[in-house]
Order: C-alpha cells, then structure tokens, then sequence
C-alpha cells in the first residue's frame, strides 16, 4: 500500500536573534514527526533554538513569469534608498 | 565522484543555432552565472540529466553507509563509535538533502529509492568494495570523502540552485569526515608495527578505487562537455583526480605510508604528480553490478526498505487517526 510521506518546508532560527531561515525540507507523516526529523537533519551542530515546519503544499509562491510586474517598479523609485539623497560633508549625524 | 557517467542523453552538445528562444534565455542566464530555480523554464534534457546527477549522488550518500555501518559495533573506542555513529548520520542527512533538491525537479523520493532498488539507479563504484579492518574507517575518511570534497565544492558554484544550496551544506560537514578519517590513520601509523601494516593495507585496498571515483578521462566525452555547458559539471574528471592526488601524496608521506603505485612521481615542471595507469577495466565491471559488494549492498537496502513498510505505513496511518480525530 505504501503512501508517500508529504514533503515539509524546514525554517531555522539561530540563537543570534535573527528571523527563521530556510534550511530546506523533508519528508513526515505529521507535524510532530517533521519537528522531530528536523531536529535530527536541520540542527546537528547548534544550528538553532526554534524549528517551523510547514508542508510544502500550503505553500504559496510567486511565479518566474510574474518577476517583471513585481519587481521592476522598484528599480526606477531610487529616492527610497538613503543614498539618493547627498549630505554636505560639513553636515553630521545623518 | 559520487555521479559518475551522468548520461546527458544528447549526442552532440547543443548550439546557439539549434536552441529555441527560450532555451537561448536559458542558456544566456547560465553564461552570466544566475542560478535556475525549481519553477523556472529549462530543458527538459538539462532537468533529466540533473534528475539522474543528484539522483546519483544522493544514492552514493545512502549506500555509503554501509560499509562503515560494518565497523559501528566494533569501533575500537567508545570515542571512536560515537564519531563513527555521528559521521553514518551525516550520511543520511547528505542523502535526504540531496533527494530533496531532485524532487524540486518533479520526481519524487519514493520514485528514485525504487530505481535504486531495481539496480535502474548508479550509485558510486567506491561502495562496492568490502571494509575488511578498521584501518578502512580511517581510509574511507581520508581519501573517498577526500575525494567526495574535491568533486563537490566546485557543485556549490554550480547553475540549479537547490542542489548548489544542498552542497553547501554537505561541504560543511564533510570536513569532519575526511578529519576524523586522517585521525584514525595517524593513531594507527603511530602505533605498533601490527597497527601502521593495517593503515597501510587500507592505504594499498583503497588508492585506486579512490582514483576510479573521479570517473575515466572525459576529456571526448559529450555528456560532460553538455554538462559544462549547463554549468552542473565545473571541472574535468583528470583534473580533480590531479587535484586528488596532488594533496594526497604528502598526506601519505606524513603518515609515513607509502601510495601504491611505483610510478608515482613528482614533476617539478608541471609542479604536479604524475601516476601510473588506472585499471579501467575493473571500474566497468563494477559499475556493471560485478563488484566484490554490489549484490549484497542492494539487497541490504532492499531488505531494510522492505522491512521499514510496516513501519511507515503505521506513522501514516497515525497521522490519518490523528487528523480525523482533530476534524471530527
């Protein structure tokens, strides 16, 4: 009979306070049993203190093909990044 | 190299004039050095290929617990079983990383372990060879994870991106690897003359299937020429088999053993090492399932898959009982 196991999206926080990282995935019968294989595959050496498991299926990506509508806007809005804007060098603290 | 004669399937490498557009965008994105992911168009050619090359490797991460798997219980140390037991475990964590970067190709894990099962799948020729003393932990260590490294840290650079990723992460760990086997070899070579004669009959079993790992000269071949020009094959086999040598042989000088090849030689010109001939001969018989271990490596996996069924049919079920308790 033999049913595939459903595949999990595996997230790592490290103890450096940063936000949750994918690490990669794996296969479990349940949440539980993701957790649990995480552990073993994902944190070997310290790599983390948190693990987030969410099935590979739940998630919901954005498509290559859409890459221009979504991200080509922002490269003609420059002034959103500091350095558009130079300070007098006489000018401090900015 | 833990994929070897990744068949390509074409039989000449593909032209600029012979590509569509799209695949000429494909092209173009690889010759600038920007990663292919998971859902972006490519070849349908470039994604088999890539099926069978990680396939490949992932299978030689798995079969390649075995032979080590031979010396767990009797590991000279509690040290040393600890080390061993962490090391095995690696392997299988190198193996799922890899099954997970193929399966972002569209196959999935169950359907690669059954052509591995079938003998339809590769895996590398080194594990088809018999761990007869403990000296073969330290020499599996230092030179097939050696080697291991050699061929996949140029793949950490290479064009798909879940299996770039992957191997970076099996680059971390595999340092451990071939440490802990250079460590193993150095107690033994300073240690009775009994022990330093097993470290160098590890040494004079497991040089040249080392060297067979890389794979025969591809220098003609246009698997590998169309695997360069996909960018998921960085360097040729004679190269890294150089490279393998070139920081081999004063490793074994420092042992205080000695390679077995009499033509071994330093070129002061080339500022390499040159070595006698590689026996080809017995890496297509092995690659043929005629090894000293292949038959009883497959059945070892068959039978461990086969004996987990019940196993992962019950956690399935669980889970079901668990989910329709929790709807209900």
């Amino acid at each position: 009979m033999s049913k595939e196991w459903p595949l999990w999206e595996i997230f790592i926080r490290s103890q450096h306070g940063l936000a949750h990282k994918h690490v990669g995935s794996l296969h479990a019968p349940d949440a539980e049993m993701a957790v649990n294989n995480a552990r073993d595959v994902y944190t070997r050496r310290n790599e983390g203190v948190s693990i987030w498991v969410v099935r590979a299926a739940d998630i919901v990506a954005s498509s290559p093909a859409d890459k221009g509508a979504l991200f080509d806007p922002s490269n003609s809005k420059v002034y959103r990044h500091p350095t558009f804007f130079p300070m007098p060098e006489e000018v401090k603290n900015l | 190299m833990y994929a070897q004669l990744v068949e390509t399937g074409l039989k000449q490498v593909r032209a600029a004039a012979d590509m569509s557009p799209e695949e000429q965008a494909f092209q173009a994105r690889i010759d600038d050095g920007i990663k292919i992911e998971a859902k972006d168009w490519m070849p349908d050619a470039y994604r088999k290929t890539l099926i069978r090359q990680i396939s490949q490797h992932a299978h030689s991460e798995i079969v390649g617990q075995l032979p080590e798997g031979n010396w767990v219980t009797r590991a000279p140390t509690l040290k040393r079983k600890s080390i061993l037991l962490a090391k095995i475990q690696d392997e299988a964590g190198h193996g799922l990383y890899l099954y997970s970067a193929a399966e972002t190709l569209g196959v999935s894990r169950d359907e690669l372990l059954a052509a591995l099962h079938s003998g339809k799948a590769k895996y590398s020729s080194i594990f088809n060879y018999p761990t007869l003393s403990w000296a073969d932990m330290g020499a599996i260590g230092w030179l097939v994870d050696g080697s291991a490294i050699i061929n996949q840290i140029p793949l950490c650079r290479c064009s798909y991106g879940p299996y770039a990723r992957a191997m970076i992460r099996v680059c971390k760990e595999e340092s451990f690897h071939a440490r802990q086997g250079y460590d193993i070899m150095m107690s033994l070579a300073r240690g009775t003359p009994e022990q330093k004669a097993m470290a160098q009959d590890a040494l004079n079993r497991w040089w040249w299937p080392s060297l067979m790992m890389f794979g025969p000269s591809d220098a003609e071949s246009v698997n590998s020429a169309q695997s360069a020009q996909w960018r998921i094959k960085l360097f040729s086999n004679d190269e890294l088999r150089q490279r393998m040598v070139d920081q081999t042989v004063p490793q074994a000088e420092y042992l205080g053993l000695t390679i077995p090849d009499p033509d071994l030689r330093w070129n002061a010109e080339t500022g390499h090492y040159e070595f006698g001939a590689i026996d080809w001969a017995e890496f297509h018989n092995v690659l043929k399932g005629n090894g000293p271990c292949n038959r009883e490596r497959l059945r070892t996996r068959v039978k461990a898959w086969d004996d987990g069924e019940w196993f992962r049919d019950a956690l399935a079920a669980h889970a079901e009982k668990k989910q329709a308790r929790a709807a209900a």
